[in-house]
């Protein structure tokens, strides 16, 4: 449980990926900072959420065909 | 507005910009495998991606006179992919006579909008033994990943593209689709509900219930865990 009284774990839990994304709207990130030093349980959940957030920005790279080097690399040629 | 690609300006512009034809087409060439991997993930078919890549770097060199802080290079290019995959997005949506900004999936954003894949794993009597949402992330594999975004509708897709893989603002996202920050939101907050349901669906069929779900691994006797 939370021992910020500013906010409750519910609050935070609620606004988590718009904290994550910078994009809090009513309360401020240093509001949800101070709560996650203290709980335990809101720390671990948003640690999870960043790793997993991690994990799918590192997914997105995929080899790229040999053939759309080559295309692009022609194309720079042309112009 | 500085290092800003307009999507509406297409004239070629011409003129040098700060880098030359060898080392602007080495910068592509290093970006190529994100380049392309984000293509591939906003459009789902190879063909696609490719002519999306191929047409934002044609454009990028058209307009690399814009380009003022060669640091900003990568930044710079991938909006330029994004406003050609955004244009691309609305001619076949033309085609397919729908508009993009149409939302017929959006209705259903507030709905189901709250799965979380942290609650399924994170079993406070499992804890003793280890934390799963630990095992789970060590376990995914990018694959599952890919698999996972691409089963996402178009539009929960590409916000979640656009914000946590690209780290676009809403608004950002908002204007180049042309939807007001709200759709932005949910459709955000459905796509993430709905990629973390995909990735417990896959995790469950590869074999993560033998380390959640197997009652034989609790000492203290308990065997309902809640699982749905």
């Amino acid at each position: 449980m939370s021992h910020d009284h500013e906010i409750s774990c519910e609050e935070v839990i609620e606004r988590l990926f718009a904290y994550l994304d910078g994009e809090l709207e009513d309360v401020s990130q240093e509001t949800i900072d101070r709560h996650l030093a203290h709980c335990r349980d809101c720390f671990t959940r948003a640690e999870f959420e960043k790793r997993l957030r991690a994990r799918v920005a590192d997914s997105v790279s995929t080899t790229a065909p040999q053939r759309l080097r080559t295309r692009v690399r022609f194309l720079l040629d042309e112009f | 507005m500085t290092d800003q690609p307009t999507e509406q300006d297409d004239s070629e512009r011409g003129g040098e910009g700060p880098l030359d034809r060898a080392a602007f087409a080495e910068r592509v060439d290093a970006l190529m495998d994100r380049l392309y991997g984000t293509a591939l993930r906003l459009t789902r078919n190879p063909d696609d991606a490719e002519d999306i890549v191929a047409e934002a770097v044609g454009t990028a060199w058209k307009r690399r006179a814009d380009l003022r802080d060669v640091e900003r290079f990568e930044g710079w290019l991938f909006r330029i992919l994004n406003n050609t995959f955004v244009s691309w997005l609305r001619r076949r949506r033309s085609r397919e006579d729908l508009e993009v900004s149409s939302e017929p999936e959006d209705g259903d954003a507030d709905s189901g909008g709250d799965f979380s894949l942290f609650a399924r794993l994170h079993q406070p009597f499992l804890l003793w033994w280890g934390t799963p949402e630990h095992e789970f992330l060590n376990r995914l594999l990018r694959e599952d990943i890919q698999r996972a975004l691409d089963q996402l509708p178009d539009e929960f897709r590409i916000a979640v593209v656009l914000v946590e893989v690209q780290g676009h603002t809403y608004r950002e996202v908002a204007e180049m689709l042309d939807v007001p920050v709200g759709t932005v939101r949910s459709r955000l907050s459905r796509g993430r509900s709905l990629l973390q349901q995909a990735l417990w669906e896959r995790a469950r069929d590869a074999g993560l219930k033998t380390v959640v779900d197997s009652p034989d691994r609790n000492s203290d006797g308990s065997v309902d865990n809640g699982q749905t």
